[in-house]
């Protein structure tokens, strides 16, 4: 009885987190798409609902009355695993962002390392779309991808090093409360810029969007793919995006602190800020999206392996002086 | 305890079939796949012992990098199509007798560090350090590995290199008649260098190709 009430609130919490997740990936495709638009003075879509908001509603139907199609030479139990575990690791790692200083569903020690390796995780989905597919466009893809995946986390992580040296604890909820009187983002400028661009090439955003590069590969990985299978892929991704945002906001702009710790502003809940942090974020992706041109893939390794790894180990060696010298060193 | 022994042997159990399909299943990136699962298990292990910190970068390093590149490594080489000139040769095979050794040793490897467990149990126990049992994983792993190990994990950071040096080296090779971009001389070029000016005279024209 006791492990049934355990498992029923355990449910609601999840339920009270998810629904809002897979609603917002819905917002934020339509966000997304707008803000596209709005920087190349079209329209965008605005014809289904107010300002067009339940677009994607509409095409959420859209997919799941379309027909999927499993290619007959595909390996058919790794084509269908493939959206699927893209869209659960992309929704598993919600569970450690914390909202409020209590308002998380597992307050876990290693809750930064939790959320890395999900993210490296996520990296299979692609593959397994790429390869079980059994055709060109969308193994070349899933090579591409897997390779730039691979590169960029080796940044993030040693991004996340440097933050770490300033906290001093690998859980979420401390590294917000370590940004009390400064947000990270004004110490480590340097690496938020890297992490922001790393994220977007992490999360296969343009301009590093090479793995479904539609002029050469027509949709890389997802090529194959049709329905609401391929509706899943694309909500994982938009999820993934929403997350990559999430980790920059508690990792950078302070989480769920308020910026000014005045009256009126003091009032608003941990959770508001750190949507609309999250929501700062994803608006300069979409901005990225629109303004930037696609890299070449010798460009974009260039730029993971060359300068990003190089410039970021420094600033651990640097960082970690700085607190040495000066004895900030967070050791209790 | 009855949640926690349930998920261990749920855990411990998709281990071990993982481990036996990786080596039964036909199809190599199959096994590829049933490895890591098998990884993903063990950290679930790791975790449930309270080693949070062992599990994530289990996860990280060989799920998020090695197990990829293992991936890559199977589906590039496209096993599946060429087994038959590898596997099918049972007769004047060279690989069986040495398969047979490496099984040996690994066998007896495994029976030397169980019959040692039986024998003195206690021993884990007494060699271990004086570590407080009230801070967090991370952190009794960050007093020790700096301070008291930090030769060893430099030597071992220094044998990663060395393998990694000489993985290049054995793979570069150096080609001719690669065209390369250089970003310092394409960013430092002006509008002189490429375009020029010339007054043309009426009537004559002017050669441009020299």
């Amino acid at each position: 009885m006791e492990y049934l009430n355990i498992i029923f609130s355990e449910t609601y919490k999840i339920l009270f987190l998810l629904v809002p997740v897979l609603v917002s990936v819905a917002m934020i495709v339509w966000l997304d798409r707008r803000i596209w638009a709005f920087v190349q003075k079209r329209q965008g879509p605005n014809v289904v609902g107010p300002f067009g908001l339940l677009q994607s509603l509409a095409d959420a139907l859209k997919y799941i009355f379309k027909e999927v199609i499993i290619p007959s030479s595909s390996n058919k139990v790794i084509f269908i695993l493939a959206p699927i575990v893209t869209m659960t690791l992309a929704l598993v790692s919600w569970a450690v962002i914390p909202f409020s200083a209590t308002q998380v569903i597992a307050n876990i020690n290693v809750g930064i390392l939790y959320l890395f390796a999900v993210s490296s995780l996520g990296v299979y989905g692609i593959i397994m779309g790429g390869w079980a597919s059994n055709s060109k466009y969308p193994f070349l893809g899933a090579i591409r991808s897997a390779a730039q995946m691979v590169s960029y986390e080796v940044s993030i992580g040693v991004i996340i090093i440097n933050v770490l040296l300033c906290v001093g604890s690998l859980n979420l909820n401390d590294i917000v409360i370590a940004q009390e009187e400064l947000w990270f983002v004004v110490p480590l400028f340097p690496m938020f810029v890297i992490f922001f661009i790393s994220a977007l090439a992490e999360t296969n955003r343009p301009p590093f969007d090479l793995p479904e590069a539609e002029a050469e590969l027509v949709a890389g990985y997802q090529t194959e793919y049709s329905g609401m299978m391929y509706a899943m892929f694309w909500l994982g991704e938009y999820a993934n995006i929403l997350l990559m945002c999430a980790m920059g906001s508690i990792l950078f702009l302070g989480g769920w602190l308020s910026p000014i710790e005045i009256y009126p502003f003091n009032l608003i809940p941990g959770a508001i800020w750190l949507i609309f942090k999250i929501l700062f974020l994803f608006i300069l992706f979409a901005l990225v999206k629109a303004i930037v041109p696609r890299y070449r893939y010798d460009q974009l390794m260039r730029l993971g392996w060359k300068i990003f790894l190089p410039l970021s180990l420094t600033w651990v060696v640097l960082t970690a002086s700085y607190l040495f010298y000066f004895n900030l060193l967070p050791v209790n | 305890m009855l949640a926690h022994s349930i998920f261990f042997y749920i855990f411990s159990l998709i281990a071990i079939i993982s481990a036996i399909m990786v080596t039964v299943s036909k199809n190599t990136v199959h096994s590829v796949f049933f490895l890591i699962l098998d990884f993903i298990s063990i950290s679930c292990l790791f975790i449930m012992i309270g080693a949070e910190f062992l599990g994530m970068i289990m996860l990280i390093v060989y799920v998020g990098a090695v197990a990829v590149l293992f991936l890559f490594v199977v589906m590039m080489l496209n096993v599946a199509q060429q087994k038959n000139q590898w596997f099918s040769a049972s007769e004047n095979s060279q690989h069986v007798p040495i398969g047979l050794i490496v099984s040996l040793i690994i066998f007896f490897e495994l029976i030397i560090v169980i019959g040692g467990w039986k024998y003195k149990p206690d021993l884990v126990s007494a060699m271990a350090l004086n570590i407080d049992k009230n801070i967090s994983n991370t952190h009794s792993i960050g007093y020790v590995l700096y301070t008291d190990y930090i030769h060893i994990f430099q030597l071992s950071g220094m044998v990663l290199l060395v393998a990694m040096i000489g993985a290049i080296v054995l793979t570069f090779r150096q080609r001719s008649g690669v065209k390369r971009q250089s970003y310092f001389k394409q960013i430092s070029r002006e509008r002189t260098d490429g375009v020029e000016t010339i007054n043309v005279e009426s009537n004559k024209g002017v050669k441009i190709d020299d």
